[in-house]
């Protein structure tokens, strides 16, 4: 069930990358779609119950792999975040810049390649 | 595998892109040198790895638990060809780029993109992938937006929309391979979903990974980024785009999880000669249009790429509905040894137009003409890039595209092979086309005092158009097998290939 | 008169060493405890934003130029690409964890799990000098190009037209 919610976060981004007018909407869009699948690979590794998989002096090894939650994703998620802070970062200084030299935020109006 | 080439491949450009601004930030020609040095030490690299095999176990961990990187005979073809189209660029660049100011920028971001690729095409584990493939692919926005002017940041503003949806795209589909199997290690994952292929959450990921490196290989639906971002860039930049990174980031990695971790049925296969056929023939009939030289060649650029997912569709489903071996690595073989010759003659394209802009100033064909007497060199080598690129003998995108048609026609694709001919037909009158306006007629007024290109940049145009002339001879039943014959085999095993080679280390 | 008002800039004052504080910490534990070098990197640059936010951009210019942060950006790259390659030396792959796992003081020390530390504190340094970087130059700064064709880092909206 949560994992369809993730999904429709994730339409909700691509709508807004998709159709939006303004350049930053459409950066905005995009860090929509980043965060939901963000969301969708941590929720992977729920587990009902869990408790952090963090290994301390006086943790009973079986017990804890009966109960932490999975750690990989954690991991994935983190450099996952890192690349989209990347991109986003990337797309607004476009976006600055585009503003200097066309002077709208208006993507119709940046329309100077055709054929 | 012990050896220490492997970690090489990644480390040296990394380590060079990280340095250039600490070291070389007035010093141009210090950037240059050390530049040139990465990509030269590159190639070498990849040449010395080429005979190779095995897994390389990154940190000692062992599979499935670490990530490893597969070497294999796709892979060595693959970084071969990566490496040699950069060290030309890079040579190319040295007297291109002196126009901008920011050099050691220009070799930082570049070192980073050909670090991104190498990692791609060695990575045997899937989040692996997707890292590199997202380091080449924001490197690759950035150089396209590199000289500042209106339409370069349109340009890479639409690329860098259209790439990140690819890209997501890509990690929500690893997401959902790791849902349903618990790895991400690719022959774990081969292993695990064998014959579970139609449920519902593995057919979304496959339908996910098609999409998401059709993107970046700009596959007609997916192309409309490439019209806009290939002519934009700087010229070295273009041929890099264009040569390499929609092969690496897109055909290859596609080819990789298709083939190799999936495994082709025929309605997968069905889709992608689907849509290699439709780029094709989309991709040469808004080409022939064009009056803008470079956006020309990136409309065949989608063309191209078509022949070589209609090869590899093709092999695939003479695969997947049992039909005769043969025929289908005959079609694999045609579509690998067409990517590998359409890097060398497009980028060589590339180049040479890149020359022509440095030398009059324009990319538009109606203001060019007449520079045969002027720039004999570069006419020589466009020449022959055409010739290659129209698939006439004894050039090397003839050998290729023969062995596409000759592999449809014994896979009783007729129909198929008529439209090959057909889209060499178009491609070869719009090259005509070019040479006709570029090179012949009279030479215009404002182009009076056009020189040849200079020294460095020539060089580079003439090792790409002797590798031209000279790629036909990989056909010769004795080479072939140590070159492309792995490559092949390694695609045309599929998945038992896969999970022998990357699982049970 | 730049920056924010009086009472931000006191509070900032204390404040802002225990923000960076609890960066470093969080990057130098994280073999241990959640976090590591990008968590870590990234509230470090808080602190320096905060500092840019309340005193105004000539104050925070003279703690961190663009020039030094740049300068930290690719020396962390090359501390942790060092580290990794320094695996192959004395292990045979790339990456290979090569220190010691387990010093005599026990296991959940600081000094354990061979070079993840050093490793950590590389991502660190470069993420933090990373994120300042971006933000003083999409906020700040821009860059120009002189009458010779040369590159320089001047200030977006320069003192005569502020608020």
């Amino acid at each position: 069930m949560v994992y369809t919610l993730c999904f429709a976060l994730f339409l909700t981004g691509l709508y807004c990358a998709l159709t939006k007018k303004n350049t930053v909407k459409i950066v905005i869009g995009l860090a929509i779609m980043e965060y939901a699948v963000n969301l969708f690979l941590i929720l992977l590794g729920y587990r009902r119950n869990g408790v952090a998989p963090i290994l301390d002096r006086s943790t009973d090894l079986a017990d804890f792999l009966a109960r932490s939650v999975d750690p990989l994703p954690q991991a994935l998620v983190l450099t996952a975040i890192v690349i989209g802070l990347g991109v986003t970062s990337l797309a607004v200084a476009l976006c600055i810049r585009l503003y200097e030299k066309y002077g709208t935020f208006d993507v119709t109006q940046i329309r100077r390649l055709k054929g | 595998m012990n050896s220490i080439l492997p970690p090489l491949l990644i480390a040296v450009p990394l380590g060079i892109a990280f340095l250039i601004p600490l070291v070389a930030r007035r010093l141009d020609r210090l950037a240059d040198t050390l530049g040139n040095l990465a990509t030269l030490s590159l190639l070498a690299v990849a040449l010395l790895m080429f005979p190779l095999r095995g897994v390389y176990r990154i940190g000692g961990w062992n599979p499935p638990v670490g990530i490893s990187w597969v070497l294999d005979g796709l892979s060595n073809l693959m970084l071969v060809v990566v490496n040699l189209v950069s060290f030309v660029a890079t040579l190319f660049s040295i007297r291109y780029m002196e126009r901008y100011t920011a050099k050691h920028r220009y070799y930082s971001l570049f070192l980073l993109m050909v670090a991104g690729m190498n990692g791609v095409i060695l990575s045997g584990d899937l989040f692996n992938l997707f890292v590199f493939l997202e380091i080449a692919s924001v490197s690759s926005y950035a150089l396209v937006a590199f000289g500042g002017r209106h339409e370069e940041l349109e340009a890479s503003f639409k690329y860098l929309v259209l790439g990140s949806v690819g890209s997501t795209l890509v990690l929500l589909a690893v997401a959902l391979s790791y849902a349903v199997t618990g790895y991400l290690n690719m022959g774990s994952v081969s292993t695990l979903i064998a014959g579970r292929q139609a449920e519902p959450v593995l057919l979304l990921a496959a339908v996910f990974f098609i999409v998401g490196f059709g993107v970046k290989a700009a596959v007609v639906p997916f192309h409309p980024w490439l019209p806009d971002a290939h002519p934009s860039a700087p010229a070295p930049i273009s041929a890099m785009l264009s040569g390499v990174l929609i092969k690496a980031l897109g055909v290859y990695a596609l080819s990789r999880v298709l083939f190799n971790v999936i495994g082709v049925d025929p309605v997968i296969a069905g889709v992608l000669i689907a849509v290699g056929a439709l780029s094709m023939v989309v991709g040469v009939f808004l080409a022939v249009g064009q009056w803008d030289f470079k956006r020309l060649l990136a409309y065949h650029s989608i063309s191209q790429m078509g022949y070589v997912v209609l090869g590899l569709g093709l092999g695939g489903y003479i695969l997947a509905t049992g039909g005769a071996r043969g025929a289908a690595t005959l079609a694999i073989l045609g579509g690998l040894f067409h990517l590998a010759n359409h890097s060398v003659f497009k980028s060589l394209l590339f180049l040479c137009s890149g020359s022509i802009e440095q030398a009059t100033g324009t990319r538009q064909l109606k203001e060019m003409g007449g520079l045969r007497e002027r720039m004999p060199l570069t006419r020589a080598t466009c020449t022959i890039a055409s010739l290659s690129i129209a698939g006439v003998p004894p050039f090397n995108g003839f050998w290729s595209k023969l062995l596409i048609v000759l592999a449809a026609f014994q896979a009783g694709f007729a129909w198929l092979a008529a439209i090959t001919i057909l889209v060499s037909l178009v491609t070869l009158i719009s090259f005509l086309k070019v040479l006709r306006y570029a090179f012949l007629g009279a030479l215009p007024e404002p182009l009076r005092d056009v020189r040849e290109a200079p020294a460095l940049m020539s060089i580079s145009l003439v090792l790409l158009a002797v590798l031209c002339t000279g790629m036909g001879l990989l056909l010769v039943p004795a080479v072939r097998g140590v070159v492309l014959d792995p490559a092949v085999a390694a695609l045309s095993q599929g998945l038992e290939y896969a999970r022998s080679l990357m699982a049970g280390m | 008169m730049t920056g924010m008002t009086v009472i931000v800039k006191t509070v900032t004052r204390w404040v802002k060493v225990f923000i960076f504080l609890y960066g470093v910490y969080i990057v130098i534990t994280g073999h241990l405890t959640p976090g590591g070098g990008f968590a870590g990197g990234v509230i470090i640059a808080c602190s320096y934003i905060l500092l840019t936010l309340a005193y105004g951009k000539e104050f925070a210019l003279k703690r961190l130029g663009p020039r030094t942060a740049a300068g930290l950006d690719s020396g962390g790259s090359l501390l942790f690409l060092i580290v990794a390659l320094l695996g192959i030396g004395s292990g045979g792959l790339f990456f290979t964890n090569f220190l010691q796992k387990r010093y005599p003081g026990g296991e959940f020390q600081l000094a354990s799990a061979g070079f993840i530390p050093i490793a950590n504190i590389a991502i660190g340094l470069k993420v933090f000098s990373c994120l300042f970087l971006v933000f003083i130059i999409l906020s700040i700064l821009r860059i120009v190009l002189d009458a010779e064709g040369k590159q320089s880092l001047v200030q977006r909206w320069p003192e005569g037209k502020e608020e």
